[in-house]
């Protein structure tokens, strides 16, 4: 140690610092982005799948995504999307995309779970990127108060503290996540989707969004305890009762007092 | 007195009650005091009870709000939450937030006493507002009100106050994001801002004593100043008597109406019941400000949909409508090294400043103008005083967009439509908004008035066409009773007064000033019809039509 703090007015300290902060920090990232790519090649699918995943994808998607999904002018490349990534733009109804505008809206479902999983391994065989999380993520036993905070932290600004909702510039919108399965909730995290930032596993790690699942499942299920939750909008929403509802009760009532009985 | 007390024989009640409340009566004067007030007369109107509305609601504040002192911990130490609410189970927040959620889970009544409070508040501002522009657009704020209409003004900023502060004490994230906005405005302030927040703070932002200081200000100062002004608010009232919407046999010398006991005593007590009752029901009902899904107070986050309570809602609007550069033109601003930060100063200080000013200043502004030193008991109808009324809706209308701004999130995603658009479009309605306003209301009330003048010349109109035996058709008219005649025609229209010279005869400036906006208020002015004018009117052709028909009505 004596020697350390005696060496280190060196004329090579500076750059012994430099290299090993440049270790660490490349160090570091290199884990952290192998943590990722880990995960991406757990679930496999049958050569079946991707090739009748290819035909669906050349009949639906290529208008826009490409043939092999290398991207157009109208669509992004979706080679190393990964299988998370279709599985929530497909299984929310968001792709195939009705129409253009700020961002693709959720809408009934256009197929069904057989070929929503055969586009997912035809767009995962292409390159490798997030896999559909396993059922032990989702499976809601995670600590909710633990997950509120990471929701708050991480998440509020956009989809509201109770998760109602919230508006993005020009006409974007982070949506209300009430009625959205775990498994989606899970896949947007991982893949970013519209206007989501991507939350990879070394920002949240897997038993940290299962945490944040459990926590939206949990006040989800809670409901309101105080009765009708307005939207779960805040202070504007009531402000709007009390005006309407409230006072126009009480003028009700007013007209009611001040009326004569002739 | 007394002497003459000594040599009769005093008088014995022959009761039980009776000797008691003479007991009562001959120390207190009680008989004399319910003599004075139960003969008070208050004149019938709907629009007239929104100042007891407001009076009854801070009467439930005070009972619901000293219940939940007794529960409420204002301390901002750091603990860990240990009730009943899972999805907080073992955060870390403060004392003040860990008592609130206390009080909404895990104490008898405590969440519907906690709603009763948050709905009373928000119904106390919103009544005295209503009540206010019910003064305003009915001119009651002329002589003699001119100082219960500055009263009624300083209470008004009180409730505010009462209720941002009241606001701020749970200690959860959404009361912290509207702090930390105080904070940034305080911060704004040229030179002392900074000084300013570190006193209130007790250092910088959030700190550890900022919760029992507003806890202070909310539960004794605040509410002690808002009952000294009640006080002097109704007491005033019972000076000045209740002004009275105009109609026949009314005028500046009389109130017509009930007197107090038993009728109106009767009918107010009722009427806090029912005021309490509806906002028990909302309160039973629908949930007011959930802590629970804000959790606990961090710098760090800020939730979507992050608003103040209603009232302060348009201080949040203006500062959502601030742009931060004008064209290539920084908004903040360094000078001499120090920080201007006018995109916050301007929008949260600015508006409001003028609002206010307005406001306490409007009665002298109007009376300046018309030169009207008289004293009014009866009020405008709001179309006979249509630049008056077109002044009021210009500020509520400012107000109003505002306050639309502070929800502009939610019209964005509510509506389908872009959120920048929302801004740009409030921004546009913020100048244009008042002066379109302003000349709408104007030919509105102009235009009711010249109706109200033609039904009291030539009468309503019947939809019946008759022919007359030369041929000619014409419309029959159905004159109206005096009642309703009176309505249209008693009421007072100032004219113009132009400048006139001072004792030393000279036109001043302020004079001419004075003029000029005389002008403004009065050149277009509908004069309600003369005794002549409906004499004259009588006497037109188709009277002879109307004659048979008047006759008619009387034969059965």
């Amino acid at each position: 140690m004596k020697a350390l703090s005696q060496k280190r007015r060196h004329p090579l300290a500076a750059i012994a610092l430099l290299l090993m902060g440049l270790l660490i920090t490349g160090g570091l990232y290199a884990v952290a982005t192998t943590v990722n790519e880990a995960k991406a090649s757990t679930t496999s699918y049958s050569a079946d799948d991707v090739e009748e995943g290819g035909k669906l994808f050349a009949a639906n998607c290529a208008t826009c995504h490409g043939m092999g999904a290398s991207g157009t002018d109208a669509g992004p490349s979706l080679v190393g999307v990964g299988a998370a990534a279709v599985d929530f733009q497909v299984g929310t109804g968001r792709m195939p995309m009705q129409m253009n505008g700020p961002q693709a809206m959720k809408k009934p479902v256009q197929f069904n779970d057989e070929q929503t999983n055969q586009l997912s391994a035809y767009v995962a065989s292409l390159g490798a990127g997030p896999a559909i999380p396993e059922e032990s993520l989702l499976d809601e036993g995670g600590d909710a108060a633990a997950g509120g905070e990471l929701f708050r932290v991480n998440c509020a600004m956009c989809h509201n503290a109770a998760a109602a909702g919230g508006a993005l510039t020009r006409g974007k919108f982070a949506p209300a996540l009430a009625d959205v399965s775990g498994k989606h909730i899970y896949e947007a995290m991982v893949t970013g989707p519209q206007n989501m930032p991507v939350f990879s596993d070394s920002n949240i790690t897997p038993e940290d969004k299962r945490d944040i699942i459990t926590f939206l499942k949990q006040i989800e299920t809670t409901g309101s305890p105080g009765g009708a939750d307005l939207g779960s909008l805040g202070p504007v929403a009531e402000g709007l009762f009390v005006w309407v509802a409230g006072l126009g009760v009480i003028i009700a009532f007013t007209i009611w007092l001040t009326s004569r009985t002739s | 007195m007394s002497a003459a007390s000594t040599a009769e024989p005093a008088f014995v009640a022959k009761t039980k009650t009776g000797r008691f409340t003479d007991f009562v009566d001959q120390r207190v004067g009680g008989s004399g005091i319910l003599r004075e007030f139960g003969r008070k007369v208050f004149p019938d109107h709907w629009s007239f009870m929104f100042g007891e509305v407001a009076l009854y609601s801070f009467v439930i504040l005070l009972l619901s709000g000293t219940f939940l002192t007794f529960f409420f911990d204002p301390s901002m130490a750091e603990t860990h939450y240990d009730g009943s609410y899972v999805p907080l189970k073992g955060v870390e927040m403060s004392v003040a937030y860990s008592s609130s959620l206390d009080i909404s889970f895990d104490i008898r009544g405590g969440l519907f006493m906690r709603q009763v409070h948050h709905w009373a508040a928000l119904l106390f501002v919103a009544s005295i507002a209503v009540h206010m522009l019910r003064v305003f657009f009915t001119g009651a704020f002329r002589k003699p009100r001119e100082m219960n209409w500055v009263v009624g003004s300083v209470l008004l900023i009180l409730a505010m106050a009462a209720g941002f502060t009241g606001y701020s004490l749970p200690d959860d994230l959404l009361s912290g994001n509207g702090l930390r906005i105080i904070d940034g405005v305080i911060k704004s302030i040229p030179v002392i801002g900074t000084y300013i927040s570190f006193f209130l703070f007790g250092g910088e932002f959030p700190g550890t004593a900022v919760i029992g200081r507003l806890y202070m200000l909310h539960i004794l100062l605040v509410p002690a100043l808002i009952l000294l002004m009640i006080v002097l608010h109704l007491f005033m009232v019972v000076v000045h008597k209740h002004t009275q919407y105009p109609g026949p046999g009314r005028n500046d010398n009389n109130v017509v109406g009930y007197p107090l006991g038993p009728v109106y005593a009767a009918k107010a007590g009722g009427f806090f019941f029912i005021v309490f009752g509806v906002l028990a029901l909302m309160a039973g009902f629908f949930t007011i400000n959930p802590i629970w899904n804000y959790g606990p107070y961090d710098p760090s986050p800020v939730s979507a949909g992050t608003q103040p309570d209603w009232y302060i809602g348009f201080v949040d609007g203006a500062l959502r409508l601030m742009p931060g550069t004008l064209g290539d033109w920084q908004v903040e601003q360094t000078w001499l090294g120090f920080v201007f930060s006018f995109n916050v100063l301007l929008p949260a200080l600015v508006p409001a400043g003028i609002l206010f000013t307005v406001m306490f200043m409007y009665p002298w502004i109007e009376r300046w103008i018309t030169k009207d030193d008289r004293e009014h008991h009866v009020l405008d109808r709001p179309r006979n005083a249509p630049t008056r009324t077109a002044i009021g809706m210009a500020g509520f209308v400012w107000y109003c967009v505002m306050w639309a701004a502070a929800g502009s999130d939610l019209i964005a995603t509510h509506f389908h439509v872009s959120l920048n658009d929302v801004t740009y479009w409030l921004r546009a309605l913020f100048f244009i908004g008042p002066i379109i306003a302003f000349i709408v209301t104007k030919r509105v009330a102009l235009a009711l008035q010249r109706k109200d003048r033609e039904i009291a010349l030539h009468g309503r109109e019947t939809g019946r066409i008759v022919r007359l035996p030369h041929g000619e058709f014409i419309e029959v008219h159905a004159p109206l009773d005096e009642y309703k005649r009176y309505k249209l025609v008693g009421f007072e229209s100032p004219e113009v007064l132009p400048a006139v010279p001072n004792e030393h005869g000279v036109v001043t400036r302020k004079e001419k000033r004075r003029a000029f906006l005389s002008k403004w208020f009065f050149e277009d002015r509908v004069a309600p019809a003369t005794p002549a004018e409906l004499e004259a009117a009588h006497g037109h052709g188709h009277e002879a039509v109307e004659a048979p028909e008047a006759a008619k009505s009387l034969s059965h």
